[in-house]
């Protein structure tokens, strides 16, 4: 294996030979509406500057005007691709801060869709970062598997991609025979199709000249520029929130959580792959462990709906209330703020929650793993090639619905 | 070592910056004073080894119920890798002079995540290297997340109103705006 | 017609109509039709969209063209530039910092040229209410199809691009003055 270094260019004042591009924000390898601003000298990179906020749409703002349980709808739209792993920490995080009990059944059922969702947005992951390299073919076979999950997405909940699948203290159905028995299928035969992936690219040549030794980061520089999930681990540092800070019924799950050495595109690109099939082992062992029982909490909060629809927004304090009479007498509605974290496949979803006691968030802030990604872009791009620049944005894994929120 | 030895520890070296140690959840937070917080994260990423900045946000404190020391203030959540401990610092920022030092030093990865606080509360952050703002719009008047800004906004944002106006003469040469034109 | 002689005249009878007033003469290779409707049977068989995600609309638009749905069948085939397209498919939400982008996207494209808009953001603005989301595509772009839903399904995409194409076989004048 060979490592090419990044070079570093001596940057001259008023040098005239330097080129401006405006990357994006429509360019199809930007994965959506990420602009980065140019400075090249030839097909160098001198001055990487990502800008953001073409798709920021104001959920935080948004939230505090929403119940607790309306904001479940929103967190799909944070990171589209894997809308349930959205759900799960979303409802985690509000659960801790409420001290909901959920039961077990759920909680398998919670470890269930985070996974499945983990597998078609690395799927997703690959499919397209493979297209931005060159390699089409790729794109149609990871569509090809993505479909399975993402229909039984939408048998177990009525929806793909939005799911809003769970509830505050469970989840919202039950799964049936007939998904079980196709997710069981699905499983049996998900390892053989990584393996079809791995004939594809693992030993093209162009594959390898792409990623090998490009956008190579240190474990230090990795930690210090904040990343999480596979960016962060493909450095070899090994921070896994599931196993961290073990939420659901992920303490009971028996994985391993892959770590990768050189931190470059192709490091990672391989700690994705092998997440893949352990994704897949934790579903296989969803489906012999997953435990009878209800699948929502006796005190979780009912679902009422505020008395007007129409004006969902300015639910009054007492509409507002409904949604937590179950649970008023215990007093949850106390002052405090929590920060709970979550592994979705992207990295560490993070969600900051202060209450002040009226049924809606005084304070949400969501901590997106993409957005501190695109944030590291700028310091990665410098001194590549604007191909490599591609490669990079599609190895850091980032989704703009997720960054801008 | 646990949080709540951690943050017993901090408050013996900051004796007159840590207000108050509260513990919500069994997660510990500290009320700081906004002057010595790049000492303070410093000293909890090297003696400490909170190396890993979980989240950086603003909070404004406008119309909380329970009454809170200042207007605004900066939550910084650290987390330690190898010893798996977490411990939230809440700086103070008053309204007069909303401002706080930035910890660009420490963390490369928080020059976002300030700027997006600046975007959002205008709280600046002294000696960062690029603050500007992010998520919205150039030219964008007001804070968005403080609490007295509306949520559809005090003012439409002025490039809009261009955009729209734009539009209406433009339409005049598309084909269907053309036939309503020539009725 | 009369002037076309006995063989043409006999054809006539048998003419095979392959789509709104196209028809076809079997076994003489040709095609008979008034020009405005060949020609809108031409633009209708070979959309081209401009490859432009916004949000999750985006994901359903890309699993419309891979393998299972297949756009490719519609003659409908994605071009990365917008000024080789003469569709938009406005698939996402679209943010007040995103409009004047969109809106420059539309005027790269040449006439004819049709909108879509995918999804109930792009429609209506869908849940965001908020300070930096335009309600509704339509404010500053005229939209030629609603495809409703959050996001719709591809299945949804395709009957939205179907009522594109009806749309276009109805049209009369866009491609000269004259037809």
């Amino acid at each position: 294996m060979t490592e090419t270094k990044t070079v570093d260019i001596p940057v001259q004042n008023g040098d005239e030979d330097r080129y401006q591009l405006k990357l994006g924000p429509q360019h199809p390898a930007t994965h959506g509406v990420l602009r980065v601003d140019l400075d090249l000298d030839g097909e160098t990179i001198v001055e990487c500057d990502p800008k953001v906020g073409y798709l920021h749409r104001g959920f935080e703002k948004l939230a505090e005007h929403r119940t607790f349980a309306q904001n479940i709808v929103l967190t799909d739209r944070l990171d589209y691709i894997a809308a349930m792993s959205n759900n799960v920490g979303y409802c985690e995080a509000v659960e801790k801060l409420l001290a909901i009990e959920v039961p077990e059944r759920a909680k398998f059922l919670r470890v269930m869709v985070c996974e499945m969702s983990r597998i078609s947005s690395h799927l997703l992951w690959l499919a397209t970062h493979a297209l931005d390299i060159g390699a089409m073919t790729v794109f149609l076979y990871c569509f090809r598997e993505r479909e399975v999950l993402l229909e039984l997405f939408a048998e177990l909940c009525g929806a793909r991609l939005t799911t809003t699948y769970t509830r505050l203290g469970g989840v919202r159905q039950d799964v049936t025979h007939s998904i079980m028995a196709k997710l069981d299928q699905f499983v049996e035969k998900f390892p053989s199709c990584i393996e079809e992936y791995e004939t594809m690219i693992d030993t093209n040549r162009i594959w390898l000249k792409r990623t090998i030794g490009i956008g190579q980061l240190s474990a230090e520089k990795a930690v210090d520029l904040c990343l999480t999930g596979a960016s962060l681990r493909g450095s070899g540092v090994d921070y896994d929130v599931r196993k961290h800070m073990p939420y659901a019924a992920y303490d009971k799950m028996e994985f391993e959580v892959p770590v990768g050495e050189t931190g470059d595109t192709y490091a990672r690109y391989r700690c994705r792959m092998e997440e893949l099939r352990q994704s897949n082992y934790i579903l296989r062992q969803c489906i012999d462990m997953m435990p009878p029982g209800p699948i929502v909490g006796n005190d979780a909060p009912d679902l009422v709906m505020p008395i007007k629809p129409g004006k969902q927004l300015e639910v009054d304090v007492h509409a507002g209330n409904a949604l937590f009479n179950l649970i008023e007498d215990r007093n949850v509605f106390m002052e405090g703020d929590i920060y709970v974290a979550t592994e979705v496949p992207k990295g560490e979803l993070g969600f900051y929650f202060i209450s002040d006691g009226l049924g809606r968030p005084y304070r949400m802030h969501i901590r997106s793993p993409s957005f501190l990604h695109i944030g590291a872009l700028g310091t990665m791009g410098k001194g590549v090639m604007v191909a490599d620049l591609i490669a990079i944005i599609g190895t850091l894994d980032v989704v703009l619905g997720e960054c801008d929120r | 070592m646990e949080p709540i030895g951690i943050a017993k520890e901090l408050q013996k070296k900051f004796p007159d910056s840590i207000s108050e140690i509260t513990t919500h959840r069994g997660q510990v937070a500290l009320m700081v004073e906004r002057t010595p917080i790049v000492e303070m994260c410093r000293v909890l990423k090297t003696d400490y080894q909170m190396n890993h900045l979980n989240c950086l946000c603003g909070v404004d404190n406008l119309s909380r119920k329970m009454a809170h020391g200042e207007r605004f203030e900066v939550v910084y959540q650290l987390y330690s890798i190898q010893n798996r401990v977490t411990l939230r610092l809440k700086a103070q920022v008053p309204e007069s002079d909303p401002s706080i030092d930035s910890i660009t030093c420490l963390w490369s990865g928080a020059n976002w995540l300030e700027r997006e606080t600046y975007d959002f509360f205008g709280i600046v952050f002294n000696g960062h290297p690029n603050l500007q703002r992010i998520l919205t719009a150039e030219g964008w008047e007001g804070y968005p997340l403080r609490k007295e800004y509306a949520l559809r906004g005090d003012t439409e944002w002025k490039g809009f109103i261009e955009l729209k106006e734009k539009a209406r003469q433009l339409s005049k040469f598309d084909f269907y705006g053309a036939q309503v034109e020539q009725e | 017609m009369e002037k076309g002689g006995i063989a043409m005249g006999k054809m006539n009878n048998n003419l095979v109509q392959i789509a709104d007033g196209i028809k076809i003469i079997p076994g003489a290779s040709a095609i008979v039709a008034p020009l405005n409707k060949l020609i809108n049977w031409g633009r209708a068989g070979s959309i081209w969209p401009a490859t432009f995600g916004l949000a999750c609309c985006a994901i359903e638009m890309m699993v419309a063209g891979s393998s299972t749905n297949d756009l490719d069948r519609f003659g409908i085939i994605f071009r990365a530039s917008p000024r080789q397209a003469d569709c938009l498919i406005l698939a996402g939400t679209i943010t007040k910092k995103m409009a004047p982008v969109v809106r420059r996207v539309y005027d790269q494209m040449p006439e004819p040229r049709y909108v879509l808009a995918m999804g109930s953001c792009a429609c209506t603005g869908g849940v965001f209410d908020t300070y930096a989301v335009v309600q509704g595509a339509d404010e500053f772009l005229p939209v030629d199809v609603y495809i409703p839903g959050c996001p719709p399904r591809p299945e949804a995409l395709l009957q939205g691009l179907m009522k594109l194409q009806e749309k276009i076989m109805q049209e009369q004048g866009r491609w000269s003055q004259l037809v």
